[in-house]
């Protein structure tokens, strides 16, 4: 593994980012609670992206079953998927039913070490639990083995790296220099640290060099890491930054019932996700 | 007598389980589990400790959600909470689905963090209010976390007990069996009998799960209304807010 150091490109908007994110790409993803870049995902589905493997850090919630719908995913390595209060992740649930979808299971942690490891550009990470769980019998990159540090009869499971090709998520700010601020939202740095790529779309462009603030400092992931930014005000919506707008969940409760059948989805693409629908901005609005 | 809804029920039922502990953990959408930390903190001047991974303002975890497994790795979460769309008798879970996995017939949204937590938890509170034979089988179909582990694998806790919308069960670590502790009011211990699907132990007379006092029922509707409102609307209105 040999990843680069970036020089952050600025683009358009949430379009072109999903532009440069090719067919077949390993993608991965926040949970709906953290900053997950939604009109970039909706703008994968506008292009008719194929192919994508996606990967939950930890789980994934509606970005994902989004995509799943849409035709845009062969498989998911994650935790969970759910919508939360909203209940199950109607197409996701319909795919994995029908074996559409490949669903590789996990576990929060060995997701999270994984990505550890491929931060420290070591092959594995250690865990412990797991022994006796099912997940361990379908997972050909975990392994159990031996303490090698112990005396004793001491068994441990080890995941292998995750190397994403794609880490996207939204940022409340980026700045002129590529660096983006995600703030408490650190499982976000873990995935730009171990991706090959970074794509973020952000709520508001700062002038100058958020590092020479030491109160943001410790909240960016530095343009280091950063492939590509793109402006994208309320892009989380209908999930939520905090202290910006809170998660829609008149929203979320709406989509988990309209994505309950194949036509209903199709509806909702066509009210909140594809261009050019007056009538569907007019909704969008009314749901903001 | 005072009426209370069912979810008041499991959450006093639920904070006298918890009892003494430093630190509670709630993991995915469990606002019934939230709401009982939350009693059991009114009720004693803000202990134990309790972080929500989802809540919205002020987060508890400032290293990503993967602080709450390094937390529990070290020791530092006491009681945790996980159901299971399947519970079996041996206490092992199942987040996954039916069928004979990865052919899943109905699939679950995935096992979370549980394969995990059940292990590096020092106590687990299994908790699911459907009671049924569809939910409480005499063997999960996949095992997303299981309910013991042999001598020499690395287990710091497991289950404690197992609360459903009819009865409260304990865990028996050693006899690795449930035992049937109290049947909720207006429920009898043939009706638990008749929808569970796993054996257990049980006496000849099951007392009755002990219903919210008054006092309780105050806090309930009032500051743990409003805080459990803040991370869980939808629950808070339906329960609290009708």
């Amino acid at each position: 593994m040999s990843l680069p150091a970036n020089e952050t490109r600025f683009l358009q908007d949430a379009d072109a980012l999903a532009a440069a994110i090719p067919d077949g790409a390993f993608v991965a993803l926040p949970p709906d609670y953290s900053l997950v870049a939604m009109e970039a995902v909706r703008a994968l589905v506008r292009r008719g992206a194929r192919n994508l493997r996606l990967l939950g850090v930890p789980q994934l919630g509606l970005c994902a079953d989004l995509l799943i719908g849409a035709g845009c995913v062969d498989e998911i390595e994650t935790s969970a998927v759910s919508l939360g209060e909203a209940g199950l992740a109607p197409r996701f649930t319909a795919a994995a039913q029908s074996g559409a979808l490949k669903v590789k299971d996990a576990t929060c942690p060995l997701v999270h070490g994984g990505l550890q490891a491929a931060e420290k550009g070591v092959p594995f990470m250690p865990s412990r639990g797991v022994i006796g769980s099912d997940l361990l019998r379908h997972r050909s990159d975990w392994r159990t083995i031996q303490n090698p540090l112990s005396q004793a009869a001491d068994p441990i499971v080890v995941a292998r790296a995750i190397e994403p090709d794609v880490a996207l998520f939204h940022a409340r700010w980026a700045d002129r220099a590529g660096n983006v601020w995600i703030g408490r939202r650190r499982e976000l740095a873990t995935i730009a640290h171990a991706s090959r790529s970074c794509y973020v779309t952000y709520e508001e462009l700062r002038d100058g060099d958020m590092l020479e603030d030491e109160l943001l400092a410790p909240g960016l992931v530095t343009s280091v890491y950063v492939t590509g930014v793109a402006p994208a005000p309320r892009g989380a919506w209908p999930l939520g930054v905090i202290d910006v707008y809170p998660i829609d969940d008149a929203h979320l409760a709406h989509y988990a019932k309209a994505a309950r059948t194949p036509a209903g989805f199709e509806r909702y693409l066509d009210d909140f996700v594809r261009p050019g629908r007056a009538a569907g901005l007019g909704d969008r609005a009314a749901h903001r | 007598m005072t009426s209370y809804a069912p979810e008041e029920l499991l959450a006093s039922a639920i904070a006298r389980l918890i009892g003494d502990a430093a630190h509670v953990a709630v993991g995915a959408a469990s606002p019934i589990p939230a709401s009982a930390c939350e009693l059991l903190r009114a009720q004693s001047g803000g202990r134990p400790r309790l972080s929500l991974m989802h809540q919205r303002k002020a987060n508890p975890y400032t290293e990503g959600a993967r602080e709450l497994f390094d937390l529990a790795g070290q020791g530092r979460v006491d009681v945790f909470f996980l159901g299971g769309a399947q519970i079996d008798g041996a206490a092992n879970i199942n987040l996954v689905g039916t069928g004979a996995y990865p052919d899943v017939q109905a699939r679950f949204p995935g096992s979370f963090g549980s394969a995990f937590m059940y292990f590096a938890a020092k106590r687990t509170i299994l908790f699911r209010e459907e009671h049924s034979r569809r939910v409480l089988v005499p063997q999960v179909d996949f095992v997303s976390a299981p309910g013991s582990s042999a001598p020499g694998i690395w287990r710091r806790g497991g289950p404690q007990a197992l609360v459903t919308g009819k009865a409260v069960f304990s865990w028996q670590r050693e006899k690795r069996r449930f035992r049937l502790e109290s049947v909720h009011p207006g429920c009898s211990a043939a009706e638990v009998r008749e929808n569970t699907g796993f054996d257990y132990d049980w006496t000849e007379i099951v007392p009755e799960t002990t219903p919210p006092s008054a006092a309780e029922l105050d806090l309930l509707r009032g500051p743990i209304a409003a805080r459990i409102a803040l991370n869980y609307p939808d629950f808070a209105r339906r329960v609290w807010f009708r």
